[in-house]
């Protein structure tokens, strides 16, 4: 009988957990479909952070993407809703529960065509939480029509082009108050990576754009949401380097054309300006990039915008740090000497 | 009582010789904007302390200014509070519809009119009181700005000096409505009823067939809206999360609501809100954040009308299949459609008990009054987490925005109830759950909430097909299984849905089976039937849905059943009818008013004897 080496000790997060639980079930999306690779940068992004699984709470749509929340944190409760109507759900949960982290998965047939207003009203608020927008420009659950999202002249699999430009999910955020924008691409692990962390430190609403390639109905030549066209066209802003608050690290930034932005939790993001010169605090010039981008044919990713200073709607509303869904009668039903008041009042 | 004094405007034929104490209803016709809605207020507050029964009904255009509004203020000894359709009194303030509301009257009525309007040579059958408003006002308001407010008060003291309303309690009434902080208003609002009630007095030598005598029938009683009064039972039932989008007539019910939480939901420590009301950008969003707040563990609710209740459809299904507790108040109104905003009607009873594509049936409350507004909206909070389902609170215009008289409310006597949730602590002790299975045979299972810190705590929400664990699934067995589950639970809820009340009149061939604002109606039409026509009439008023025994019971106890609606097509009876048996249904009759008033005793009278063949 021979020894065993014992086993390697188990690699575990600085909260003590292992990154299984922050996996979910088996996919049954298609092999190779962008949406997956969101799913293991989400599982790595919380994990790597260490956040409490038990803290999160994931929401969803209606469309491949909205599947998604089954396929990434197991341990969190999540909810399906319906079609566009996700921002309508977390909203509520969120005012129910201020201390829960808010996760939504939605793509661009949930968020540009149905959901568009609430879209536009989630950002009005600067909502609390993350809106991850799997962008392939095409409705694969319905078997393969033009989204909302889809570009002009962007062909289906038949060759039909589209004849209407698309909306631009980055740019109306941007325009009516998201106070975290990025855009990134689900072949682009690291840059989706930081950018998620970004998201998770942020407080505030993170409106984040990634275009993953449909690979049943929307992978062709003639489109412009396929991994090949994403190759060619993509224009990257920036790169990133997320540091989180429990990482010792030095405050002081390092040489060259790097923006540290620090995170209300502590953490920073680092970002190096690449090709160009953007400032991720500048809304206006944000929108003027993703304009002259549109018009040279290039994809831009990265991150659009940061502002740490805007209030969420959460902070509007005069609420206690302990939720308002579980405080208890005493502090929820007024006492019968103010019934006995308002009653006096009415006679 | 004192009822022998003679009228002496005997030349008015047709009027009786004994002038009517107590038993008189008035109509004051103006132009919305114009604010007579205080001079109206004040004058049935003034009845109202003068102890005298009295309700009020305020029949309103969807229009901001200018279009005609009428108030009807019925007082009633005998203590009917609903509409009565003839007019004794009428006020005829505006031009536009003077003459049409005039030849409308029966012969013998009273007519308060602007002198201009010059209407006495309409009829002669009436008793004509003209009042030169602008002359009177311009002294007492010298804000010639002001005026058109003020003048409306005017017809206050003339009608109090005609039917010996007594000048203190109509004072009383103004100080009530303006406040402390409004006190020069109040005063110059007094200064114009008192010119009215000295030009009557100095001008009016004719007395009228109808006064006022004090009676001792409204103490301790209040004046509220059904609106109102949703919203405090919602406060004292403890909601946290309210979502909501303006719609007449459920916008007020909200605003009060605001206005309470601001002043009582506060903690007195830390002054921090307990509770988060927000106007979303439409009724899809208010239900779906109800829904996410119900979800979460908060006490939720939303306020609509019909349109409302159309878009909340497809999320009410959602709701029913996911098992999410919250509370909708539909404060119905006239569709289809826009339909009338601003008319009563019982309009959506069919199409909410089964709100939603698919096999979906909800429980509904249906209050009649202000204290069952109060009552049954903490029932519905209590009702909706014991059973994880949205509930409907259906009142309408009539019950909602219009004010009455009621008992005070009483405050909850049981502690607040949250249904099946379980924690961390009871996790630890049961090893897991499974969402959907039914452990206890109530057809209902167990929940955690969203942060609940436990490995086994979490599940996954969906209206697609779920599984006992809340797995997808597609399965036949599983989805049937989990239907048969949800229809058994509202199986149970008739067990637990607020019992009808039953009024068996010994002798009754026939019964009358009501709900909501159809009450005040018919138990006065039970007395006109029994008093006119020896017809005893029992009665069953429903007060909630699924339906319970007691409805069957009734049916079968007797040969007819009208069953009253408000709506044109009698949705109630309609819902009656897809769950009877057809020895039941045989039985049913429909009595449906659809006009958009308030329902009035005399209209379901007639058409019982109509149907009666009598």
């Amino acid at each position: 009988m021979s020894t065993t080496a014992p086993p390697p000790p188990k690699k575990v997060n600085h909260i003590g957990l292992e990154v299984l639980p922050y996996k979910g079930s088996k996919t049954t999306l298609c092999a190779g479909c962008g949406h997956n690779s969101i799913s293991e940068r989400i599982i790595e992004a919380f994990y790597d952070l260490g956040v409490n699984p038990y803290t999160v709470a994931k929401f969803s749509g209606i469309g491949c993407s909205s599947k998604s929340p089954a396929y990434f944190l197991g341990l969190s409760h999540g909810f399906n809703g319906v079609h566009g109507r996700m921002p309508a759900i977390a909203t509520g949960a969120l005012l129910a529960n201020r201390t829960l982290l808010g996760l939504g998965v939605t793509g661009d047939g949930d968020t540009a065509s149905i959901g568009i207003g609430q879209f536009m009203h989630l950002v009005r608020r600067n909502m609390p939480m993350i809106y991850v927008i799997e962008n392939n420009g095409v409705y694969g659950l319905t078997k393969g029509q033009f989204s909302a999202t889809a570009d002009l002249g962007s062909t289906l699999k038949s060759g039909i082009p589209n004849d209407l430009p698309p909306f631009d999910c980055c740019a109306l955020a941007l325009k009516w108050g998201a106070t975290f924008v990025a855009r990134s691409f689900s072949g682009d692990k690291k840059q989706l990576q930081a950018i998620l962390k970004t998201a998770i430190a942020h407080r505030g609403l993170s409106v984040i754009d990634v275009i993953s390639p449909c690979v049943t109905f929307n992978d062709h030549v003639g489109s412009t949401k396929s991994y090949s066209y994403m190759k060619e066209h993509e224009s990257v802003l920036q790169e990133l380097d997320f540091v989180p608050a429990f990482e010792e690290i030095s405050v002081e930034i390092p040489e060259g054309e790097v923006m540290d932005v620090q995170m209300h939790d502590g953490s920073h993001i680092r970002i190096r300006k690449l090709q160009r010169d953007f400032d991720p605090t500048d809304r206006f010039k944000a929108l003027v990039a993703l304009e002259e981008s549109e018009a040279r044919g290039e994809v831009l990713t990265g991150i659009l915008y940061l502002n740490t200073n805007r209030p969420t709607f959460l902070e509007l509303l005069n609420l206690g740090d302990d939720p308002i869904a579980t405080l208890p009668e005493s502090k929820v039903r007024p006492s019968q000497q103010v019934l006995e008041q308002v009653m006096e009042e009415l006679r | 009582m004192s009822t022998l004094e003679v009228s002496p405007a005997e030349a008015v034929p047709g009027q009786p010789s004994r002038s009517v104490v107590n038993d008189f209803s008035i109509q004051v016709a103006t132009v919305n904007g114009s604010g007579s809605q205080t001079a109206n207020t004040v004058l049935m507050r003034s009845l109202f302390q003068m102890g005298i029964p009295v309700s009020g009904k305020n029949m309103f255009p969807s229009n901001i200014a200018g279009l005609p509004t009428w108030f009807t203020i019925r007082a009633s000894k005998h203590g009917y509070i609903g509409r009565r359709k003839e007019i004794d009194i009428l006020v005829a303030m505006n031009p536009e519809t003077a003459r049409e509301d005039v030849m409308k009257l029966d012969r013998g009525a009273v007519v308060v009119y602007d002198e201009p309007l010059k209407l006495d040579a309409l009829r002669s059958d009436l008793h004509f009181f003209p009042v030169p408003f602008d002359k009177l006002v311009a002294p007492v308001c010298p804000d010639a700005k002001l005026r058109k407010l003020v003048r409306n008060m005017i017809y206050d003291g003339v009608v109090a000096q005609l039917l010996s309303i007594e000048m203190e309690e109509v004072n009383g009434a103004l100080v009530k409505q303006f406040g402390k902080r409004k006190a020069k208003a109040a005063e110059l609002n007094w200064g114009a009823c008192k010119t009215g009630f000295e030009y009557a007095a100095k001008t009016f030598s004719n007395r009228i067939p109808y006064r006022v005598e004090r009676m001792n029938a409204t103490t301790g009683k209040i004046i509220i809206d059904g609106n109102a009064a949703c919203a405090l039972g919602a406060m004292f039932a403890g909601v946290t999360v309210v979502t909501w989008y303006p719609i007449t007539p459920s916008s007020s019910l909200v605003e009060s609501l605001i206005g309470y939480m601001k002043r009582f939901r506060h903690d007195p420590e830390t002054g921090k809100a307990t509770y988060a009301i927000v106007q979303a950008e439409d009724e899809l969003a208010s239900i779906g954040m109800a829904l996410g707040a119900g979800w979460a563990g908060a006490r939720s609710m939303t306020a609509t009308a019909g349109p409302g209740i159309s878009l909340m459809s497809e999320f009410v299904g959602l709701g029913y299949y996911a098992e999410i507790p919250t509370v909708i108040f539909d404060v119905e109104r006239v569709g289809p459609s826009t339909g009338l905003p601003t008319r009563t009607q019982q309009g959506d009873v069919l199409t909410t008990a089964t709100l939603s594509h698919g096999d979906t049936k909800h429980p509904l409350f249906f209050p009649c009054s202000p204290e069952e507004c109060f009552s049954m909206a903490i029932e519905a909070f209590d009702f909706a987490e014991k059973f994880q389902t949205p509930v409907f609170v259906m009142t309408d215009l009539d019950l909602g925005m219009n004010n009455w008289m009621s008992d005070p409310f009483q405050y909850p006597g049981k502690p607040i109830k949250r249904g099946k949730v379980l924690t961390a602590e009871d996790l630890d002790k049961l090893g897991g759950f499974a969402r959907y299975k039914d452990v206890d045979g109530d057809g209902v299972g167990y929940r955690t909430l969203p942060g609940t810190n436990h490995p086994a705590g979490s599940y996954f929400t969906r209206g697609s097909g779920h599984n006992e664990k809340a797995q997808y699934t597609e399965r036949e067995d599983d989805y049937i299984n989990n239907m048969d589950r949800l229809a058994h639970k509202f199986e149970v809820m008739r067990k637990h849905i607020p019992a009808p009340v039953v009024r068996i009149a010994e002798n009754a061939r026939i019964g009358f089976v009501a709900f909501g604002t159809s009450d005040y109606a018919v138990r006065e039409s039970c007395d006109q039937l029994k008093a006119e026509y020896g017809i005893e009439v029992s009665y069953l008023r429903l007060r909630g849905y699924p339906f319970t025994h007691h409805l069957t019971d009734f049916i079968r106890r007797h040969d007819r059943v009208y069953v009253v609606d408000q709506n044109r097509d009698g949705q109630l009876l309609g819902l009656m009818r897809l769950e009877f048996d057809p020895d039941l249904i045989a039985k049913l009759r429909s009595l449906r008013y659809y006009g958009g008033l308030p329902l009035d005793a005399r209209t379901v009278t007639d058409e019982i004897i109509r149907q009666e063949g009598k």
